[in-house]
């Protein structure tokens, strides 16, 4: 074995860690500070252990929160990805309609959040909003569409908020992936004689695994950290039916003040996010793969 | 099974074609003699792979007409045509098992479970796939797969064709071998029509009885490997088809005797009066088997010079250089060679008369 007479090559990545270490390990570790410790000013700090994370696991707003935070982001992957799916099955595949397609998809998501909620109080609004006045109009509702009105009429605006921002998304990479398909798969199905059923769950659902992955972690964690929208809306109401767990933490956080439970709530919610998106990412990798043997 | 008749066909890929170099192919007239074992010889982009798809029903051509024993196809998908067809690269099902894809062309045509059975087992034994049946398809080897799509292409027994589109080039060499013998055999017992799409010279003289020809999107010749060799009808043949490919020289005719720069080569009479009625810029092509080359002055012998020999093993190529056109002639092991000067016979049997790359005295007819 030879020695490397001179080590200072590793000077070069000292840059990326500085990056890294202010990006997450710092903030992650100020975090686990203030999750850990009762902290009345500056030199004023008391060291509790697990006190708060037992305050926060036996906190009944933050069960919940969390009950509803599953219920929005498993009803957004079940409307999001078969939809997606759908439209991306759809798309022209050939032609100058291909271009305008993409632009007309990629319109929501170049809009920031916040005017997207602006955007949908007004188009749900029921003395000047389109959806608001006409579905009112058809007078099939007992109690007339207004967000603010009842939870489920938020839920509505929420998701199809949610729905409306984002399945372009899911919609661009399952366009990709369909298009990564060669011909030679449609020929063979077209000798074989599969019907148009056959194609998709032989051949194109197959192919999609990749970017459905990519997919369904995406919208997993992204929607599971909606705030933007909810706050834009009715900022957790009525009552606490739209209080998704960022929007109570910052209540906590910022509202009350409770840096100390807000701290440890904090990371019980990146736990949680991570665990959901490694259970995610292990299924979908596996999924039909398992070896039969006979 | 089916006899195929290709009738006036030509296809172009764009969709206002107007010259004939837009034609992908050009006017083809060609038939599939029921249960023939054919191989489709030509270069990359010749049109190949183009025909194959029309008469599999792939493509629809833009003119002419595709016919299954004399009724008309050319309308039809290819899952009304009962065509089998073979790819390039494997097209597996990644997700269903061994037995499932090679089952999948009959379970989509609602065959009977039994008949399935029977059907799959039969190709899974023919191919050596009989242990992997159960398993996944998609975590078996390139050679495994591609055994896989040829099996999908084999498990029909009542279809008309067999179509082959390069089935072998992902496959090691020694399989390969091993691969082809055993779609021959399979052919011998079904007499199933095969058409087999290579640019492997040699794939297609020992797989096929009729080799088809194409260059440039036409059918130069269609012929046994033999008549191929022998007599080339087309310059195309020539070159593409023997390694070192035919020698061409270009030349002009007087009496029986064609002149290359100086130089006189005695014709066949034949060949020396179908010269003087065709039309068009004349060469005179020889192969390098029968090209003579002596060392001394010999009877009707041109002088010419040696300008190199590469030895092949059973044989040595040597280049020649006659009135500034240099030609190869293959010479048989344990012949000399002569050193510089030597002198080069042209057996009048063997050496061919062209007209603009067509040979003159063409018995068979046009293409």
């Amino acid at each position: 074995m030879e020695k490397w007479e001179d080590n200072r090559a590793w000077f070069l990545v000292l840059p990326v860690f500085v990056v890294v270490a202010f990006s997450a390990i710092v903030p992650l570790m100020t975090v686990v500070n203030y999750s850990l410790q009762d902290i009345f000013g500056p030199g004023q700090a008391v060291f509790v252990g697990a006190e708060w994370f037992e305050q926060m696991l036996a906190d009944p707003r933050l069960h919940d929160a969390l009950w509803r935070q599953f219920l929005f982001s498993g009803l957004v992957l079940l409307i999001e990805i078969p939809l997606g799916i759908l439209i991306a099955l759809a798309m022209p595949k050939k032609g100058w309609t291909v271009s305008a397609s993409l632009v007309i998809l990629a319109i929501p998501l170049l809009i920031p959040w916040n005017v997207i909620g602006t955007i949908w109080i007004i188009f749900t609004r029921p003395d000047i909003g389109l959806f608001g006045v006409g579905i009112n109009s058809l007078g099939i509702l007992d109690v007339p569409f207004d967000h603010t009105a009842r939870p489920i009429y938020a839920w509505i605006t929420l998701m199809a908020m949610e729905v409306w921002h984002w399945t372009p998304l899911v919609a661009l990479l399952c366009y990709a992936g369909l298009r990564a398909i060669p011909e030679a798969y449609y020929q063979a199905a077209r000798i074989d004689g599969a019907s148009a059923l056959a194609v998709f769950r032989y051949i194109q659902l197959p192919k999609m695994r990749g970017v459905l992955t990519i997919a369904v972690l995406l919208r997993f964690m992204d929607s599971f950290l909606i705030y933007a929208e909810p706050f834009a809306l009715t900022g957790g109401g009525p009552g606490n039916t739209t209080t998704f767990l960022s929007i109570y933490l910052v209540k906590l956080a910022t509202g009350q003040f409770d840096l100390g439970p807000a701290a440890a709530f904090s990371l019980i919610y990146f736990l949680i996010v991570l665990l959901f998106s490694f259970i995610f990412y292990q299924a979908l990798l596996n999924v039909g793969k398992g070896e039969k043997r006979s | 099974m089916a006899r195929i008749d290709l009738q006036d066909l030509a296809h172009s890929y764009h969709r206002h074609a107007r010259g004939t170099e837009d034609y992908a192919l050009k006017h083809i007239q060609m038939s599939w003699e029921n249960g023939g074992a054919y191989a489709l010889l030509g270069p990359s982009g010749c049109g190949k792979t183009t025909m194959l798809n029309i008469i599999s029903g792939l493509l629809t051509p833009s003119q002419g007409r595709v016919s299954y024993d004399g009724r008309d196809v050319t309308g039809l998908p290819p899952e009304k045509r009962n065509i089998a067809q073979v790819f390039q690269f494997p097209v597996l099902y990644d997700t269903m098992s061994v037995y499932d894809n090679l089952a999948f062309p009959l379970r989509n045509r609602k065959m009977q479970a039994a008949h399935v059975r029977q059907r799959v087992g039969e190709v899974a034994e023919m191919l050596e796939l009989t242990s992997v049946l159960g398993q996944k398809a998609a975590g078996l080897s390139a050679d495994a797969k591609q055994k896989i799509s040829l099996g999908r292409g084999l498990v029909r027994n009542d279809v008309a064709a067999i179509l082959f589109d390069e089935p072998l080039t992902v496959i090691d060499p020694h399989l390969k071998w091993q691969l082809r013998r055993k779609l021959k055999e399979i052919h011998e017992k079904y007499s199933i029509t095969m058409i087999y799409v290579t640019h492997d010279q040699v794939e297609a003289m020992t797989f096929a009885d009729t080799v088809v020809v194409m260059h440039e999107g036409e059918v130069v010749q269609a012929g046994t490997p033999e008549d191929l060799f022998e007599n080339p009808r087309h310059r195309f043949v020539g070159y593409f088809i023997g390694s070192p490919g035919m020698n061409f020289l270009p030349c002009r005719l007087e009496g029986k005797l064609a002149h290359v720069d100086g130089a006189a080569i005695e014709l066949d009479e034949g060949a020396a009066a179908a010269g003087h009625k065709a039309q068009g810029r004349l060469e005179v092509g020889i192969r390098p088997i029968y090209l003579e080359v002596h060392g001394a002055a010999v009877d009707g012998g041109v002088p010419a010079t040696v300008q190199a020999v590469e030895d092949q093993g059973s044989c040595r190529i040597v280049t020649v250089a006659l009135a500034g056109q240099l030609l190869r002639a293959r010479v048989p092991e344990g012949q000399a060679v002569p050193r510089d000067r030597a002198w080069l016979r042209f057996p009048r049997q063997r050496t061919k008369l062209y007209a603009d790359g067509r040979l003159v005295n063409d018995t068979q007819g046009g293409t």
